[in-house]
């Protein structure tokens, strides 16, 4: 069964009569790294906030570990992290991590002992005491990944996650958040328009183009895991890069045609 | 939610007295200003002169209040209690107003105008209708004229802060499938706590303001805005000026209380301070 399964999905806001989404059909296996890559107004985190029924679909289906994407989110089958860490700063480190753990309703014992554990997941170990605005900008993102990874659902949603990262600090976190998925066993939808970090990062890259949004390509990465820095440096790396660039390039030239 | 990336501190512990320290120090030019202006305001009068009707020499109040200091603060503390009863009804008020409109929107429309109004009632023109319809000698018609005061920057600010809250924060609750409730609860409200006390500390000073505004148009005897305006009257200007003093100690000492509460509320929070 797949995780996501998308059918003939199609997205039009009324405000401005955008269609930001048209025929989207995709479906993601358990223990994918899928990203969703493009130029800017593309959809891409449209299409996020839809898996995540964040945002209905006008047409179409999206399911969800075989629910419907509502019934989904009411059970708590997703985890999702912004582009913005969104922490509550009046929360300290282990309180943001424990949020979703107190809207399940879990004790007090096993919320604690489930947020060192996720802490100590994402490196964090002693920063619960510590207040989001104590933290630098890569280890607040670390803190929301722990907290969308901390009641363990199956599918973990990331829009542009590290965006707002200088590039050090990204790669870095590429690295970890690989480790972290490996780790975890979730699979990962992500919304990127990196094209380094699409292809160092996932198991399939789709090239989504811009108005309508729809995906243009899908370009397996078969670079073997586990990825290191190394792997950016490797001849096969630089191909796919090249390839999912002309994928892109190819999707916005379909654009200027169609204009 | 800062996005600003800031270097990693550990939290300070066991450095209390330090900070207690350096707060002191903070207050040493404050401190410096203060005597300055007493100095040069004692000399001034001795050497131009200038009648006491006009100012009396600080020296001259400071051993009037002593001397009627019963009077004085029993009359503070009076002003005081109904300064107080006004502003818990006018912050009440505010807040569940602000409430109301943040939740219900239609409703919320149909009550803004007049929140609106009620910010623009000139308050000595307001005071002599309280004492009308509560009398004069009571604290119910100062209470009335401190809770006006009161009433429209607590539902502004809490207004403000109850829809500053982030899309992303609301869409990451939803994600949660949280409600409205707890919407509110762990992200409107929280949001919403450092408006709502720069707020309440703003009401602090208007309301006594408005209670001793009040008394000017007649109150009980023993109330210190009545006390100030007949020793006025009377031409006994240092207690006159000795009253005023013990008005503003009451005042600020209130906002410090308030102030106090507020950093309790928001410990944690990135900046309480001013």
């Amino acid at each position: 069964m797949s995780v996501v399964e998308i059918q003939k999905l199609t997205k039009r806001f009324e405000r401005g009569d955008v269609v930001a989404l048209q025929d989207i059909d995709l479906a993601i296996e358990p223990g994918e790294f899928v990203s969703l890559i493009g130029p800017s107004g593309c959809g891409k985190s449209t299409l996020l906030r839809v898996i995540g029924d964040l945002i209905p679909p006008t047409s179409g289906t999206v399911t969800v570990n075989g629910k419907p994407a509502p019934r989904a989110r009411a059970d708590h089958d997703y985890g999702i992290v912004f582009q913005d860490s969104v922490l509550f700063d009046w929360r300290t480190v282990a309180k943001n991590v424990a949020l979703p753990l107190e809207m399940l309703g879990w004790d007090r014992g096993k919320r604690k002992a489930r947020v060192d554990e996720m802490l100590g997941l994402v490196e964090l170990d002693g920063f619960g005491d510590h207040h989001p605005w104590q933290l630098s900008g890569g280890m607040q993102m670390r803190v929301a990944i722990a907290r969308a990874l901390a009641f363990e659902p199956a599918l973990l949603l990331m829009d542009e996650p590290f965006g707002a990262l200088d590039e050090m600090t990204r790669e870095r976190l590429n690295g970890e958040l690989l480790r972290i998925w490996d780790a975890s066993e979730s699979t990962v939808v992500f919304v990127t328009h990196s094209i380094a970090e699409a292809v160092f990062l996932s198991t399939r890259v789709a090239v989504m183009s811009a108005r309508p949004g729809r995906i243009a390509d899908i370009v397996d990465i078969d670079l073997p895991y586990p990825r290191a820095a190394q792997t950016r440096e490797e001849a096969r790396y630089f191909e796919l890069v090249t390839r999912v660039r002309e994928a892109l390039h190819l999707g916005s030239d379909l654009d200027a045609v169609a204009q | 939610m800062s996005a600003q990336p800031v270097a990693v501190q550990p939290i300070p512990r066991g450095a209390l007295s330090r900070r207690v320290g350096g707060r002191a120090l903070d207050w040493v030019p404050a401190l410096v200003v203060l005597v300055l202006v007493l100095v040069i305001w004692e000399e001034s009068i001795a050497i131009f002169d200038i009648k006491r009707f006009l100012a009396p020499q600080p020296s001259a109040i400071a051993a009037n209040f002593w001397d009627n200091r019963g009077e004085l603060l029993h009359g503070g503390w009076f002003t005081f209690q109904e300064a107080f009863g006004g502003w818990l009804i006018g912050c009440g008020l505010g807040l569940l107003t602000a409430l109301v409109l943040a939740r219900w929107r239609r409703l919320g429309r149909a009550l803004m105008p007049y929140s609106i109004a009620a910010s623009a009632i000139p308050i000595i023109a307001f005071a002599p209708i309280t004492n009308a319809w509560f009398g004069p000698f009571g604290k119910t018609s100062k209470m009335a004229i401190a809770a006006v005061l009161c009433f429209f920057p607590v539902f502004v600010n809490t207004v403000r802060g109850l829809t500053s809250v982030r899309p992303s924060s609301i869409e990451l609750m939803r994600s949660y499938a949280a409600g409205e409730i707890d919407i509110f609860r762990r992200v409107r409200f929280p949001t919403a706590l450092p408006f709502i006390f720069t707020a309440l500390k703003i009401a602090t000073v208007l309301s006594m303001i408005g209670a001793i505004v009040g008394e000017y148009f007649g109150g009980a005897p023993e109330a210190l805005g009545v006390l100030i305006n007949s020793r006025n009257a009377t031409f006994d200007f240092e207690e006159a000026w000795a009253g005023i003093g013990v008005a503003c100690a009451f005042g600020i000492a209130f906002y410090l209380a308030v102030a106090a509460l507020e950093r309790l509320a928001l410990r944690g929070a990135p900046s309480t301070e001013e």
